[in-house]
């Protein structure tokens, strides 16, 4: 092999990937391995060099030009002229100008440079409206393919073979859990999109819902045909409605077009898909809550087994995957579970679709290959903490995930590495959280959601989890005694191991991860009644420095109680038995005089 | 309407790809809205209205508006991109109806970027 290799870089653009470039790459890879100059040439993808409307664009980088408009047609002539020719043919494959010099290209941007769309391919190039424009875009080609030249077995090794795994939090192999709905006989059986996403924070399953709607049900259908059942359930979170409006938008059209309907595509597969609205419970994202709300009941988990796949909706055999993994079938049928093996980790394969917000600088929805670390996404995409703060944790997972800390910001994610250090991948919320975040009161948070949330059916849940807010907040009032952390610890384990569902089962998370690496941040709360991040009300008290402060009576303007006093252009002062400690006063004050102690 | 075919949706892709190239070089520009949750909480429909209300009152039938999801960068919304002939798409962020209006005036009729609100030009990458 030669040490130096001539680079050949096609354009991953969405732009250019619209035009084919994909093909172009895999043409010249062809083409030079029929010449047998294959191990003489690196071809790889290459990053958006702002040709957008003129290509395929090819870069040479050797001979360091650059080739707008290759197609496929073209490639032989493109590799005999350009990229085997030195200097290359500019007149037959010209250079491209963009006339944008010296502006910021996409791919100098750091939130969008190091994210690779899969999942969210058409963001921002198609009408979510518009069944058309996702045609355009290969849309439905999956399906096709699925439908017309594969059996069940098939799609599902191929499935199996891509490595993905449940996007909705659990991470189960997605290929297996068809296989086992397959394999069970029954005329009757069901496809299920849980939509309910319900993790404070999250909002990837709704965006792909509002911005690439026909994927998601292209992925159901193609669901369908492989554990052949002929309908589907999406049970939408009642809190989405322009989710909702798109969805049902997209579903009149395929039905349209015959896309869902009898006999698809004349494959002789049918397929229907209807939307259920949930009522708004947090344990319904667990499936056999889902199933049950679905049914009519309340939505209360049962044991399992019976696993969905075995007895699901109306007891019918059923196959439950979250949106972003609907979203991803289309694309993993169209190029391949090899392809698709080919991104991510040696145990998480592809990209994941993660919201990212909190006390970073830019919030939004971020797609990575798997694997990618934490301080990529944190600081590179997400652009760091604002007002020059310094970065405390991360939250992965929601409610049901654990608090990762600075020490372990280099960690790549995926989900052994998170499970490793006590959080979860989750559906894919990342909340960041500054030095100005107290631990104790970030658990506390999650617990009291919990404490809403559990259904109440199981003891350990519904009592565990009480006591376990019942105890933080004694720690955050500063009446915690010692034995409180080893009593916590006792409760978490108990609920951990004794819950019926993943609710409870993963309940104690937040908890158990600030106090595995803030124990410090429970201990002063508890030994000095200290709160060091100012921010549980009982341990802090609000003054004014007399050094600082200019008197201009901005605080006493904004206090609720009239607890600041002084005159005007002197030093103010805030009288502690009246101040709640509401914070308006720091707020309003330009010279940061207000302290919290 | 009946049922699609296979060779019947391949067809509708070659027609609606050509009209997609059909459309670069017929229109004068695409505005592309980005509407989803995020852009419409933080305004993204008054954009919208007010780019509608422009194309109006130019009596422009060769600028076309259109709205599509989510951008990713949320905290940046509202957003919007051009498209104008073979130039790359340029994304504008954290717009209001007057800036808007100026994208309009200066970047879609003069031509001209508005660097001011530019967030980037080209496109993402995929894989």
């Amino acid at each position: 092999m030669k040490e130096c290799k001539t680079q050949v870089r096609v354009c991953a653009g969405t732009s250019c990937a619209c035009r084919g470039s994909f093909e172009v790459q895999q043409a010249i890879e062809h083409d030079l391995a029929e010449r047998g100059l294959a191990n003489e040439f690196q071809i790889e993808a290459t990053e958006c060099s702002a040709h957008c409307g003129q290509g395929p664009v090819v870069e040479i980088a050797s001979h360091g030009s650059i080739h707008a408009g290759v197609d496929v047609s073209d490639v032989s002539s493109f590799v005999d002229e350009c990229v085997l020719k030195e200097p290359p043919a500019q007149d037959l494959f010209p250079q491209p100008g963009n006339g944008i010099d010296g502006l910021p290209k996409m791919a100098d941007v750091g939130f969008f440079k190091h994210q690779r769309l899969v999942v969210l391919r058409n963001r921002g190039l198609i009408d979510p409206d518009n069944i058309d424009d996702y045609i355009a875009l290969d849309g439905f080609e999956g399906l096709a393919k699925a439908l017309l030249s594969m059996t069940q077995v098939e799609i599902i090794d191929e499935m199996k073979k891509s490595g993905i795994r449940g996007r909705g939090g659990a991470g189960f192999p997605t290929g297996v859990k068809w296989e086992f709905c397959q394999k069970v006989q029954g005329d009757t059986k069901y496809v299920i999109c849980n939509a309910d996403e319900g993790d404070p924070g999250a909002f990837m399953d709704r965006s792909v819902m509002e911005g690439n709607p026909h994927a998601v049900l292209e992925g159901m259908i193609i669901g369908g045909k492989a554990i052949g059942a002929t309908n589907g359930v999406i049970y939408l979170r009642d809190e989405y409605p322009l989710a909702l409006k798109r969805l049902t938008n997209a579903i009149g059209q395929l039905e349209e077009y015959g896309l869902l309907g009898d006999n698809i595509l004349g494959s002789g597969h049918s397929f229907n898909i209807r939307v259920v609205r949930g009522g708004g419970a947090f344990v319904c994202g667990e499936e056999t809550s889902l199933i049950a709300s679905l049914e009519g009941k309340a939505g209360r988990p049962r044991p399992r087994p019976p696993f969905p796949a075995n007895e699901g909706f109306w007891s019918k055999p059923t196959t439950i995957n979250n949106v972003e993994t609907w979203a991803n079938v289309p694309v993993i049928i169209n190029r391949g579970g090899d392809w698709y093996s080919s991104i991510g980790t040696e145990s998480s394969k592809g990209t994941k679709v993660f919201s990212l917000v909190g006390k970073v600088e830019n919030t939004g929805l971020v797609e990575v290959p798997m694997g990618t670390t934490l301080r990529r996404i944190i600081f590179d995409i997400g652009g760091g903490i604002p007002d020059g703060k310094k970065f405390k944790a991360v939250q992965s997972g929601g409610p049901s995930g654990g608090c990762i800390p600075e020490s372990l910001i280099d960690l790549p994610v995926d989900y052994e590495e998170l499970a490793k250090v006590g959080a979860i991948m989750g559906s894919g919320g990342l909340i960041v959280m500054d030095e100005s975040a107290c631990m104790v009161d970030v658990a506390k948070f999650f617990l009291s959601f919990l404490v809403e949330e559990s259904c109440g059916k199981c003891t350990p849940c519904r009592e565990g989890v009480l006591r376990m807010h019942e105890i933080l907040t004694k720690i955050a009032e500063g009446k915690g005694t010692a034995e409180d952390i080893e009593l916590l610890e006792e409760l978490a384990m108990v609920v951990k191991d004794a819950s019926l569902c993943a609710l409870g089962g993963t309940a104690p998370n937040p908890v158990l991860s600030t106090l595995r690496y803030f124990r410090e941040e429970y201990e002063a709360h508890l030994n000095e009644g200290r709160c060091p991040a100012g921010v549980c009300r009982s341990l802090i008290t609000y003054s004014i420095d007399q050094e600082i402060c200019h008197g201009c009576s901005a605080c006493q303007q904004s206090c609720p109680v009239d607890a600041i006093s002084g005159e005007k252009k002197e030093p103010h002062e805030i009288d502690a038995a009246l101040c709640t400690k509401c914070g308006a006063c720091q707020e309003s004050c330009r010279f940061d005089a207000v302290l919290v102690v | 309407m009946s049922a699609i075919t296979l060779d019947e949706l391949k067809e509708k892709k070659k027609e609606l790809r050509a009209m997609r190239k059909a459309m670069e070089s017929e229109t004068r520009a695409r505005i592309v809205v980005h509407m989803g949750t995020c852009g419409v909480a933080s305004g993204a429909q008054k954009i919208l209205d007010r780019v509608s209300q422009l194309i109006d009152a130019e009596g422009a039938n060769d600028i076309q508006v259109m709205t599509s999801g989510c951008a990713g960068l949320c905290s940046r919304e509202p957003m919007l991109t051009v498209e104008m002939g073979i130039a790359p798409p340029v994304k504008y962020a954290e717009l209001t109806e007057s800036k808007a209006e100026k994208i309009f005036k200066k970047h879609v009729l003069g031509g001209k970027i508005v660097e001011s609100s530019l967030l980037a030009v080209g496109s993402e990458m995929t894989r």
